[in-house]
C-alpha cells in the first residue's frame, strides 16, 4: 500500500529531522533566553515526533505512532509547567535570561 | 489481616476525631485489635502483591503469635498511660496504631517483601513521633536513628534479593519470595556468610546489639516516653525477632564461616557481641543518675543476653530467649513509664534530685517495686523463668567462662536497678507526687499483674513457643548441621 | 492434709494485710498476722507422726517444662523440713507477737507485718520446696524479704543502702547457687531432690563434679548465712527493726545455708574437698566475728557478729560431717539467739532507741523481767553448763577433735570469745552504773507484756533445747533424739565419732573452764573494776583494728565497689560518648563535608549543565555505536 507519504524517500524525512534537531540542540546549548529554550526543546522534541511518524508509516507499525502520542502529551505538560515557573521567574527577577538563576548553586 | 486493617482504620479515625479524642476513647480504640483476635482468632492472607512472586502472605504462628500478643498488649498500655493528654494527642495516638499495625504486619510476613514493606512502614511513625516530640536537638537525634536503622534495611534488602534470585523457579517460571522457599536455598558457607551479614546488620541495628548501639541510648533518652515504650518495648523485639526468624533460619550456613580459622567464627562473634554488651550495659546503668538513661542501657544488656542464649541453639536456651522477649517488653514498658510518670510530676528524671516518692504514694511505689523486681529476675516474676533458661543454656553450652560472665548480669542488674528504685523511691522526700491519674494506675496495675503472672506461670506462655522452637532447630540442623 | 495450706495463710496474711492493712485496726492486723503463723505450726505439730513414717509430698504443678527439663511446685514436708518448719513458725509467731507491741507506734505498721507474713511464706518454700528450684524460690524470696526489713526504715539513706548491700551481696551468693543448679541439671537431668539425691547415690560421676556442685552451692550457702567472705551485709543489716533481725537474721533465714547442706548431705558426703573448704571458711568466719564481735559497743551490732561467729561454728559441723549436730545447734541458736536480740529489742525500746551499751548500765533495776531473760540468753550461748547451748556447743566441738586438735583448738578458743564479748556487752549494759545524761534512769521502762512473754517462752526453750538431743553421757534411753530423728534421711549419715569416756569428760572440763574464765574475767572487769568501753578515738592497735573490723568494709570498697563506679563511669563518659557515639556522628560529619566538597559541581551554570548533558548523551551514543 503506497500512501502519499511514501513517495517521498524516507532519507528526506531523516536528514530534515536531523536538521530540526540540531538547530534545536544548538539553540538549548547557546541561547540564554528561557523562552528561546523552551521552544528549542519543542523543536526537538517534535523532531523526534516526525521521525517516529516516518518510520512508523515507512514500516506498517503503528507504534512509532503512539508513542508520538505519548511525547505531545509529555511536551504539553512540560510546555505548561515550564512557562508556569518562567513567568513566576520573571515575576520575581524581571528578567527571562537563565544566567541569573543561578540560586540553588552548591 | 484484620490486625492491620483495624489498626490502620482505628488511626484514621483517631486522627479525624482531633480534639474530641479522649484517653478512654484511644484506649478503646487501640484494645479492638487485640479483642478481636482473641474472639475470632487471626485470618492469614496470601495473595498477588506486585507480582505472582511478591505475595501479600501473612500468618501468624508460633513465635509470631507471642509477637502479635506482645504488640497488641503493650500498645494499649502505652495509648493508655504513654501520652500525655494535650493538643496533639489524637496525632500521637493515630501514629501509636499506625504502628500497631505496621509492628502486626512485621510478626505475621511469611514473604521476604511483605517482610520488608512492614519492617520499613514501622519506622515511618515512629520517626515523626520521635522527631515531632522529641526534646532537645531532636533533628539530629532522630536523623541518627532513621539513618542508622534505614541503612541496616538496605542491606537486608540486598540479601533478600539475592536470597529471591536463588530460589528455584516454579512452574510458572518465576523465582519466589516466600518464606519456605527462600529458607529451602542452600548456601555455601561464604556465601550464607555473606547473605547472613546483610540480614544481620539490619537487625543488630535495630535491637541493637553491642557496636551498633550508639542510636540508642540518645533516642531512647530524648524521644517522648510513648515512643520510647514503642521503640523498646516493641520494635527492639522486630529485630530480635528478625534475628531468629529471618536471619538464623534463612541463612544458618553463615553461623560457622570462620573469621579465624579454626578458633572463631561468626557464631562466636554474635557470643561475644551480646556478652559485651551485656557487661557494657551494666556498668554504664550503674553508673547512670539520668533514669531513662540507665533503662536504656540496662535494656542493652539483657538483650546482649538473650541474643546470647538464642546463639546456643539450644532448646532451653532458644525457649528462654522467647520468652524473654515478651517478659523485657512488659518490663521495659513498665519501667519507661514508671520514670516518665515521674518525670511528668517533677519535671526532670535526675536520680540525684529525687526520692522518697514511696511515702507520698505507696500504691506507686509497689507497683514499681514488682516492675524493678521482674527486671532483676526474683523468682516468681517475670524475669527469673527466661533468663534461668538463658543462662542455663550458656552456661551448659560448652563455653563456661562465657556462662560464668553472662550469670554476672544477676548481680550486676540488682545494683543497678536497686540502686535506681532506692534513689527514686526511698530515702529522704524530695518532691511528692500529686496523685497518679486513673490511667496511669490502670497502666501500672496491667504491667504489674503481667509481671507476676508471668512469673508464676511461664509454661502458658511456653507453651506457644514450644513447637515452633522445635521445628526452628530442625530446620537448622538439616540445612546447616550446627546443632552438636 | 494439703501442703499447700501451709504455705497460703501467711500468704494471705501478707495479701490482707499488704492491700487493706491501712484501714483495718492495728490490733487487727498484727492479730490477723500472728495467727496466720501460728496455725501453720500447729497444723504442722499435728503431722508429726505422719512424718514420722514417711514423708509428706504434695501434688506436683508445672512450672516450667523444656525439653527435658521439667521443674514443678512441689513440697515436701519430711523429717528435716519438719524442724525447720516448727523453728520458723514458733519462732516466728512468738517474733510477730512481740512485734505487736514493739512497732505499735510505727506508721508502717499494716506493712510491716504484710513483710513478716511474706518473708514466713517465703522461708517455708524455702525448706518445704521438694526440689532445687522451689528451694531457689525461697531463697532468692527471704532475701528479698530482708532487702525490705532491712530498708523498713527507708526514708534513712543508710538503711536503704544497707538494705541494698544485702541484696547485692546475697545475689552474689545466689549467682554460685545457680551455677550449682545448672550443673545438677547438666548432670543429674533434675532438680527434683529424691532423683538428684537417688541419682548421686547411684551413680559414679567423676570426683569433680561433686566437688564443684557442692562448692557452688556453698557459695550460695556464704552469702545466705553471711560467711567469709560474703558475710559483711550482716551487722549492717540490723538497720532493720529489731524483731526483724531477731527473725531473719538470727533465728531462720540466715540459716538457710546450714539448711542447704544439711539436705544436700550425699553431694556433701561425696566431695571431702567441698567440706573441707567448708570447715576452713567457717572456722575462718566463727573467728574473725568473734573478734570483732570483741570491741562493738553496739548492742545489735555486737549480736550480729555472734550471730556469724555461731554460724560459722555451724559450718565447722558441716565440714566435719555431723550434720546432726550442725541442726542441734542450729536449733539452740534460734531459740538463745532470738531471745537476745528480742531481748536487746526490749532494751532499745526502754531506752527510747539508744543502741550504744556506753550509754547504759545497771538497767538490771529497771527492767528485771527483761535482765533475767537476757542473762539466760547469755548464759546459754556462752556454755553454761546444761542449758542448750552447752550441748548444741560440745557436740561441735566434741566433732572437731575428731577432725583435728587444732580445729578443736580453735574452735574452742572462738567459744571461749564468745563467751568474752556477750558477758562484755551483758555487764555493760545490765550492770554497773547508769551513764546516759541524755535520757533519765527514771524514764527507761520495763517493756509490756506483749514483749516480755515471748522473752520468757524463749528464755524457758533456751534452757531446755538441749533435751532435743542429749549427749550419752547423760540419758542412755533418750539421748541424741535429734540425731536418731534425722538418721533416716541422711543416706552417708553423720560422722562417726568414737572417744574413750574420759577424753569426753576432759573435753567437758574444758569447755566449762572456758566459761568460767570468761565469766569471772569479765565480771572483774567491768562490774568489780566498773571499767567501761572506751570510746573511738581512744583506741589503738589492735583494738582499733576490731572496732573497726579489720577494715574489711573499706578493702571491699576500695576493691570492688569503687573500680566498678569508676569503670562505668569510664565507660560511659570515654568509651560511650567519646567512643562509638562520636564515631558514629563522625560518619554523619565526614558525609556532611565530603557532599559539601561535591556541591561545588553545582555551580548554578545551567548552559553548562546542558553542555555536559548533550555530551555526555553524545558519548553513551557513541560507546553505543563503536564500540
Amino acid at each position: 500500500m503506497n500512501t502519499v507519504f511514501q513517495q517521498v524517500d524516507i532519507s528526506h524525512y531523516i536528514y530534515l529531522s536531523t536538521v530540526l534537531f540540531s538547530i534545536g540542540l544548538f539553540g538549548v546549548l547557546f541561547r540564554r533566553n528561557a523562552i528561546v529554550l523552551l521552544m528549542c526543546i519543542e523543536l526537538m522534541l517534535n523532531s523526534v515526533n516526525l521521525l517516529l511518524t516516518a518510520l512508523s508509516t515507512y514500516m506498517g507499525d503503528a507504534g512509532g505512532q503512539l508513542f508520538v502520542f505519548f511525547i505531545m502529551v509529555v511536551a504539553a505538560a512540560e510546555a505548561a509547567v515550564g512557562l508556569a515557573i518562567l513567568v513566576m521567574v520573571y515575576r520575581n527577577t524581571r528578567n527571562t535570561t537563565v544566567n541569573f538563576l543561578s540560586n540553588l548553586k552548591g | 489481616m484484620e490486625l492491620i486493617l483495624i489498626p490502620l482504620i482505628s488511626a484514621a479515625l483517631a486522627y479525624g476525631a482531633g480534639h474530641k479524642l479522649n484517653r478512654s476513647l484511644a484506649f478503646a480504640l487501640s484494645l479492638i485489635p487485640g479483642v478481636v483476635a482473641l474472639l475470632f482468632g487471626v485470618h492469614s492472607i496470601d495473595v498477588p502483591w506486585f507480582s505472582d512472586d511478591i505475595r501479600l502472605a501473612l500468618n501468624p504462628s508460633g513465635w509470631g503469635n507471642l509477637m502479635l500478643l506482645l504488640t497488641n498488649f503493650l500498645v494499649p498500655v502505652i495509648v493508655l498511660a504513654g501520652w500525655r493528654e494535650g493538643e496533639k494527642f489524637s496525632l500521637q495516638v493515630a501514629l501509636t496504631l499506625f504502628m500497631q499495625a505496621a509492628l502486626n504486619g512485621v510478626f505475621m510476613a511469611q514473604d521476604g517483601l511483605t517482610f520488608y514493606i512492614f519492617w520499613e512502614l514501622a519506622l515511618i511513625p515512629i520517626y515523626f513521633l520521635a522527631l515531632l516530640f522529641s526534646e532537645g536537638d531532636r533533628f539530629a537525634v532522630t536523623l541518627k536513628f532513621f539513618l542508622y536503622t534505614f541503612l541496616g534495611s538496605l542491606t537486608m534488602l540486598a540479601s533478600l534479593m539475592y536470597l529471591y534470585s536463588l530460589t528455584s523457579v516454579g512452574d510458572d517460571g518465576h523465582h519466589s519470595f516466600a518464606y519456605t522457599a527462600l529458607q529451602a536455598v542452600e548456601l555455601s558457607t561464604t556465601e550464607g556468610f555473606w547473605v547472613g551479614l546483610g540480614l544481620f546488620l539490619a537487625f543488630a541495628v535495630k535491637i541493637p546489639l553491642m557496636p551498633f548501639h550508639a542510636w540508642q541510648s540518645d533516642t531512647y533518652t530524648q524521644a517522648p516516653a510513648g515512643a520510647t515504650m514503642l521503640l523498646s518495648g516493641i520494635m527492639l523485639k522486630m529485630g530480635l525477632y528478625g534475628l531468629f526468624v529471618w536471619f538464623i533460619a534463612l541463612a544458618p550456613e553463615s553461623l560457622h564461616y570462620e573469621l579465624v580459622p579454626e578458633w572463631f567464627d561468626f557464631r562466636d562473634l554474635i557470643m561475644v557481641m551480646g556478652l559485651t554488651g551485656l557487661l557494657y550495659g551494666a556498668f554504664i546503668a550503674m553508673r547512670q543518675s539520668d533514669a531513662k538513661r540507665l533503662i536504656a542501657f540496662s535494656s542493652l544488656s539483657h538483650v546482649g543476653l538473650i541474643a546470647m542464649a538464642m546463639l546456643t541453639l539450644k532448646s532451653d536456651g532458644v525457649n528462654g530467649a522467647v520468652l524473654q522477649m515478651w517478659v523485657h517488653g512488659v518490663n521495659a514498658v513498665g519501667l519507661f513509664l514508671v520514670v516518665d510518670l515521674i518525670e511528668r510530676r517533677l519535671g526532670h528524671r535526675d536520680l540525684d534530685q529525687m526520692g522518697g516518692f514511696a511515702k507520698s504514694s505507696p500504691f506507686f511505689a509497689a507497683t514499681a517495686l514488682v516492675i524493678v523486681l521482674g527486671t532483676v529476675a526474683v523468682p516468681l516474676t517475670n524475669g527469673f523463668p527466661g533468663e534461668f533458661l538463658m543462662l542455663k543454656a550458656v552456661f551448659n553450652t560448652g563455653t563456661g567462662y562465657c556462662g560464668v560472665l553472662a550469670a554476672l548480669t544477676i548481680i550486676f542488674c540488682a545494683v543497678y536497678m536497686l540502686r535506681f528504685f532506692q534513689l527514686a523511691f526511698m530515702g529522704p522526700e524530695k518532691g511528692s507526687l500529686s496523685t497518679l491519674e486513673w490511667n496511669e494506675k490502670l497502666a501500672l496495675l496491667i504491667i504489674g499483674a503481667a509481671v507476676l503472672y508471668t512469673g508464676v506461670q511461664p509454661q502458658i506462655i511456653l507453651d506457644m513457643i514450644q513447637s515452633n522452637t522445635d521445628s526452628w532447630l530442625n530446620a537448622i540442623a538439616e540445612s546447616g548441621g550446627i546443632l552438636s | 492434709m494439703n501442703l499447700y495450706i501451709l504455705l497460703a495463710l501467711p500468704l494471705l496474711g501478707f495479701t490482707i494485710n499488704g492491700l487493706f492493712g491501712k484501714q483495718l485496726p492495728k490490733f487487727v492486723v498484727g492479730a490477723l498476722a500472728s495467727s496466720l503463723v501460728f496455725i501453720p505450726f500447729v497444723l504442722a505439730l499435728t503431722l508429726w507422726s505422719e512424718v514420722k513414717d514417711a514423708a509428706i509430698v504434695s501434688q506436683p504443678f508445672t512450672f516450667l517444662q523444656v525439653g527435658d527439663l521439667n521443674i514443678e511446685f512441689k513440697l515436701m514436708l519430711d523429717r528435716l523440713s519438719l524442724i525447720m518448719t516448727l523453728i520458723i513458725t514458733g519462732i516466728g509467731t512468738l517474733i510477730h507477737l512481740y512485734s505487736m507491741a514493739y512497732m505499735a507506734d510505727d506508721a508502717g505498721y499494716y506493712k510491716f507485718f504484710a513483710y513478716l507474713n511474706l518473708f514466713i511464706f517465703n522461708m517455708l518454700i524455702l525448706v518445704l520446696g521438694a526440689n532445687f528450684m522451689m528451694l531457689f524460690f525461697g531463697w532468692e524470696g527471704v532475701g528479698l524479704c530482708s532487702y525490705l526489713l532491712i530498708g523498713f526504715w527507708y526514708h534513712n539513706p543508710d538503711f536503704g543502702y544497707a538494705a541494698r548491700k544485702a541484696f547485692v551481696m546475697n545475689r552474689i551468693g545466689d549467682l554460685g547457687l545457680l551455677l550449682g543448679l545448672f550443673m545438677i541439671i547438666q548432670h543429674f537431668g533434675s532438680l527434683d531432690y529424691q532423683v538428684v539425691f537417688s541419682e548421686i547415690a547411684k551413680v559414679s560421676h567423676p570426683q569433680w563434679v561433686y566437688t564443684s556442685i557442692a562448692v557452688l552451692l556453698f557459695v550460695g550457702a556464704m552469702g545466705k548465712s553471711a560467711q567469709i567472705p560474703l558475710y559483711t551485709w550482716l551487722p549492717d543489716a540490723m538497720a532493720g527493726p529489731t524483731p526483724v533481725s531477731a527473725l531473719i537474721h538470727a533465728a531462720t533465714m540466715v540459716t538457710a545455708g546450714v539448711y542447704l547442706v544439711v539436705r544436700s548431705e550425699v553431694l556433701y558426703a561425696l566431695a571431702p574437698m567441698a567440706r573441707d573448704l567448708i570447715l576452713y571458711v567457717g572456722l575462718a568466719t566463727s573467728l574473725l566475728a568473734a573478734f570483732i564481735g570483741l570491741k562493738q559497743n553496739d548492742i545489735k551490732k555486737v549480736l550480729a557478729y555472734s550471730t556469724v561467729s555461731q554460724l560459722g561454728l555451724m559450718f565447722i559441723a558441716l565440714g566435719c560431717g555431723a550434720y546432726s549436730a550442725a541442726m542441734f545447734h542450729l536449733a539452740t541458736h534460734a531459740f538463745f539467739k532470738a531471745l537476745l536480740f528480742l531481748g536487746s529489742g526490749s532494751v532499745i525500746h526502754g531506752m527510747h532507741h539508744e543502741q550504744d551499751f556506753r550509754k547504759m548500765g545497771g538497767l538490771r533495776k529497771a527492767m528485771p523481767l527483761t535482765y533475767v531473760t537476757f542473762l539466760i540468753g547469755t548464759l546459754a550461748i556462752s556454755g553454761f553448763p546444761f542449758l542448750s547451748g552447752f550441748f548444741s556447743k560440745d557436740e561441735i566441738l566434741l566433732h572437731t577433735f575428731h577432725h583435728s586438735p587444732w580445729v578443736y583448738g580453735l574452735s574452742v578458743f572462738s567459744a571461749g570469745l564468745t563467751g568474752i564479748y556477750m558477758f562484755r556487752m551483758f555487764f555493760l549494759t545490765f550492770h554497773g552504773n547508769y551513764r546516759n545524761d541524755h535520757y533519765a534512769f527514771e524514764k527507761v521502762h520495763e517493756s509490756p507484756l506483749l514483749m516480755t512473754i515471748p522473752l520468757m517462752v524463749l528464755a524457758v526453750l533456751s534452757i531446755a533445747g538441749g533435751l532435743l538431743n542429749l549427749p550419752h553421757y547423760l540419758s542412755h534411753s533418750n539421748s541424741e533424739a535429734l540425731a536418731h530423728w534425722l538418721e533416716p534421711l541422711f543416706v552417708f549419715g553423720d560422722a562417726a565419732v568414737h572417744v574413750e569416756p574420759s577424753t569426753e569428760w576432759a573435753l567437758l572440763g574444758v569447755a566449762v573452764s572456758v566459761f568460767v574464765i570468761a565469766f569471772f574475767w569479765m565480771r572483774q572487769k567491768y562490774v568489780v573494776q566498773g571499767q567501761v568501753a572506751e570510746n573511738d578515738d581512744q583506741m589503738t592497735g589492735s583494738a582499733k583494728l576490731l572496732a573497726h573490723k579489720f577494715y574489711v568494709d573499706e578493702l571491699y570498697d576500695s576493691l570492688f565497689a569503687k573500680p566498678l563506679q569508676a569503670l562505668g563511669a569510664w565507660t560511659y563518659r570515654v568509651l560511650d560518648r567519646k567512643g562509638f557515639v562520636a564515631f558514629t556522628d563522625l560518619m554523619g560529619k565526614v558525609t556532611q563535608w565530603k557532599g559539601q566538597t561535591l556541591a561545588r559541581i553545582q555551580s548554578g551554570n545551567i548552559e553548562l549543565y546542558l553542555i555536559i548533558m548533550v555530551l555526555a548523551a553524545a558519548l553513551m551514543l557513541g560507546i553505543e555505536l563503536f564500540a
